[in-house]
């Protein structure tokens, strides 16, 4: 491989321009191959041959994954590479569902969409004649195996930017399928509805849970009033559903839409953005105070506040309990809101527009609620408003533009930037150096945090103290930076995470495409739209800092903590069955070691081995049985062992001995007695 | 069951870990339980930090691997073009009817026996050929030889004398 030179691409002399693989060069030069399982931003898999060049020397070759050669001589337009296109489609819509109508991916299909633009008129192949039940489960995806083309971009997407690794192929040749863990369902294994296999599945066999059909229904019931409020990478991505530009700044035409849909009120999630940053950055400056649960990590990223409840439990008490905005939102139109429209809190509907698909997921959480109703009812992608808007047959781009109504629809620049990574640290840092330097602070650009990149660190100095910062999106760099953390290589005061690459603009409910291109694109605006917003800092909403006084009477306080803040539960990544490891006499003592993964780290196996010979020692082996079991949900402290019921935690394998003579045989004697 | 966990835990150190051998300790620890448990193979992917996805994915790629219980006894028919023309058929269906299989069913309810057919055997001047438990073999068998040496085995068992089955390894594929 040579990273300079020139090659022949239909008869046109190009340059090596460093690219690795053949398609870039190809692409660069004018001609758009098509491709399924290519993206820039994960690995080469080299599966759907969409790619097919014919070259000089090697013959047919996948371009994707060709290195370019100096010379080289290829051709992508000939009788044979158009063929074998067009019969690589015929083959995949041989074995794929056609019910191409009622599907939701209809017209945004890559499938279909290439087999038009291939001039596939007849698929000379048979149909598949069985069809496999969708799985329904999850809050946020559904998966529909039919419509499954085996490219793999939902694995190496899961595997790769998430470092989870839900999906993979299982099974073999014909049987192949892509599932998750024994083929269980999406709500019992260790998804964390970040959506972004849902971004990059060519098909309809990965989308969004729709909630469209509550919301009509909602608008259209005469007793209730739709309540929405807008997230801030909404309002520079919806216009590509209508063929503008992606980072084009839609704000008041949404706004103008919901009202002609019949939306009672539209508000702005930035104003619960502001409540979110003050009520952290005070929460941050308490730890720093008191020196305890540092670094923060920020909250407003559901996907990543279930990531650590289920990989990190032990970091949960750094978390900061403050609700995200969305939530935040929610709680304060059904405590507050709903009592100035005279409203029971089940009378008000709370409409969520977001670019995220884990928001689904977090509305349903049992934690948020106010008087036995949800605070969010239902939450909307940024793909499915638009899809209200078709269905109202409303002409979006020629809509006037209209603002938010008060009191709840004003917010500040530095809530607009939560939409990109980095957003909620600048948001804090320009709060903490307001709060400390006063009014001749002026604006704030903190500019480090900024950017696409994965990992950022900064330094800020805030009240003679110099803060450790650091910002990361996409989990699997979370999880880097997390075990750079508990290798004592790196230490922060705060950390922000959120899981989608970007951010917020790279939601898993975005508009297709969502590549780094247009992620880049989206974020530049909302930084382009703080820079012109005169409320810089969270402490410039005069609506915000009037709401804390009125409803909370401060900040950071009991009222604040009741209404804007919420803990934290471990949880399980997979549901399994026990794990039996001695043979069952039902008679005897049941004790069950955790063998979770936090506790397997933590010695759980060590911890069964002394039991086992502490139980050989004593002579009372045979009175106790002792199994493994798979997560006791109190992954935070230690090896979790159940007996009899009750759950002793903080065991480890130095303890063990002591917890064994002063809690487990005791029990065996009494037993006996 | 206790002394087999300590084995699967054995099995995971002796390899270290390492997920280049993911193969080699499925192959050690379906030895061991005769197939893989979900939750044996959960612990494997947490003991050797991968998505329990993945390791999902090759126990369900290869053939020799089971996830579902299998018998004390593995019979093996074998249905290879050599052996099928020589009658393998009648052989499967007799074995089939003798231990009261019905539908999909490959194992007996009582867990002793499991009948699958193996594609070929090398074994082809032997034709018809069934294999139990991967080193009894029976060359040249008959339908009728063949219930007979399920019976057997199924009167060894009742004297209490049989051989247990990781003595006769019984896991081992073909």
């Amino acid at each position: 491989m040579s990273s300079n030179g020139k090659l022949i691409i239909d008869g046109r002399e190009i340059d090596i321009q460093g690219e690795k693989n053949l398609l870039e060069i190809i692409r660069r030069a004018g001609i758009n191959l098509p491709t399924f399982c290519y993206h820039s931003e994960l690995s080469i898999y080299g599966a759907c041959r969409l790619c097919l060049v014919e070259t000089d020397k090697m013959g047919l070759v996948a371009a994707c994954s060709t290195p370019p050669q100096e010379g080289m001589v290829i051709r992508t337009n000939t009788l044979r590479t158009r063929r074998l296109r067009k019969m690589v489609i015929e083959l995949l819509l041989a074995n794929h569902e056609r019910e191409c109508t009622t599907c939701s991916r209809s017209g945004r299909c890559k499938l279909q969409l290439l087999a038009h633009q291939l001039g596939v008129k007849e698929v000379r192949f048979g149909k598949r004649d069985k069809k496999v039940p969708l799985d329904l489960t999850s809050p946020s995806i559904v998966r529909d195996p039919n419509k499954c083309i085996l490219c793999g971009d939902c694995v190496r997407m899961c595997k790769e930017v998430q470092g989870l690794g839900i999906w993979d192929f299982a099974h073999r040749g014909s049987k192949t399928v892509v599932t998750t863990a024994f083929d269980k369902e999406l709500s019992d294994v260790a998804c964390v509805n970040c959506g972004q296999c849902v971004s990059v599945c060519p098909t309809g066999a990965l989308t969004v849970k729709s909630e469209i059909d509550k919301v009509w229904n909602a608008i259209h019931d005469p007793d209730k009033i739709v309540v929405a409020q807008i997230a801030p990478a909404v309002r520079v991505a919806l216009g590509e559903e209508f063929g503008l530009n992606a980072g084009e700044d839609v704000t008041g035409k949404i706004v103008a839409g919901l009202k002609l849909i019949g939306v009672g009120r539209v508000f702005d999630t930035l104003f619960t953005a502001d409540m979110t940053t003050i009520e952290e950055a005070n929460e941050l400056l308490v730890r720093l105070e008191k020196n305890e649960n540092l670094p923060i990590f920020t909250s407003c990223c559901p996907a990543w506040v279930k990531y650590c409840e289920q990989f990190h439990a032990d970091l949960l008490p750094n978390v900061s309990s403050c609700r995200s905005p969305q939530q935040m939102f929610g709680s304060v139109v059904k405590k507050y809101y709903a009592k100035k429209l005279n409203k029971r809190p089940e009378d008000v509907f709370v409409l969520s527009i977001m670019p995220c698909v884990a928001k689904k997921f977090e509305a349903q959480r049992p934690e948020f609620t106010t008087g036995g109703v949800p605070d969010v009812d239902a939450v909307l992608t940024t793909v499915e408003i638009a899809q209200m808007f078709k269905e109202a047959s409303i002409d979006f781009t020629a809509l006037p533009n209209k603002a938010f109504d008060n009191p709840l629809g004003v917010g500040s620049g530095a809530a607009l930037i939560f939409g990109a990574s980095g957003g909620v640290m600048e948001s804090v840092v320009r709060y903490v150096s307001g709060l400390t330097g006063g009014d001749e602070v002026g604006r704030i650009d903190f500019l480090p945090v900024r950017g696409m990149e994965g990992i950022k660190k900064a330094y800020v100095k805030a009240g003679g103290k110099i803060l450790k910062l650091a910002v990361v999106n996409g989990l699997a760099n979370t999880e880097k930076l997390i075990s750079m953390l508990k290798s004592g290589e790196a230490s922060f005061d705060a950390i922000e995470v959120m899981s989608c690459p970007g951010g917020c603009v790279g939601g898993g409910g975005q508009p297709e495409v969502n590549d780094t291109v247009a992620r880049t694109r989206r974020a530049g605006e909302i930084y382009e739209m703080d820079r012109v917003q005169q409320l810089h800092k969270p402490q410039d909403n005069y609506f915000v800092v009037k709401a804390f006084e009125e409803w909370f009477g401060g900040v950071n306080n009991h009222e604040t903590h009741h209404a804007l803040h919420t803990t934290y539960v471990p949880r399980r990544r997979i549901n399994g069955k026990p794990f039996i490891m001695n043979d069952s006499q039902s008679q005897r003592l049941q004790v069950s070691v955790c063998l979770g993964t936090g506790c397997y780290l933590r010695g759980a196996y060590d911890v069964i081995k002394e039991f086992n010979d502490l139980a050989e020692n004593r002579g009372i082996a045979g009175q106790i049985e002792i199994n493994g079991t798979f997560c006791l949900e109190k992954c935070d402290n230690g090896v979790s062992v159940n007996v009899n019921d009750e759950i002793i935690t903080g065991v480890s394998p130095e303890n063990a001995g002591e917890i064994f003579i002063n809690k487990i045989s005791p029990l065996v004697d009494k037993n006996l007695r | 069951m206790e002394r087999k966990f300590e084995r699967l835990q054995e099995i995971i150190e002796s390899h270290q870990g390492k997920v280049a051998h993911l193969i080699a300790i499925l192959q050690e620890v379906q030895e061991e339980y005769r197939y893989l448990p979900e939750e044996v193979l959960t612990y494997i992917a947490t003991a050797m930090k991968v998505s329990p996805a993945t390791v999902y994915g090759v126990a369900t790629f290869y053939a020799q691997f089971s996830l579902i219980p299998k018998g004390k006894y593995v019979i093996r028919v074998c249905d290879g073009t050599a052996c099928h023309v020589r009658g393998s058929e009648p052989i499967h269906f007799a074995l089939r009817e003798n231990l009261g299989l019905t539908g999909g069913e490959s194992t007996t309810g009582d867990m002793q026996f499991t009948v699958e057919t193996v594609s070929c055997l090398g074994a082809c001047g032997l034709a018809p050929v069934v294999v139990i438990n991967g080193d009894e073999v029976h060359g040249q068998t008959t339908p009728e030889s063949i219930v007979g040496a399920i019976k057997r085995i199924v009167s060894l068992e009742k004297q209490g004398e049989s051989k247990s089955p990781s003595e006769t390894g019984c896991c081992q594929n073909a």
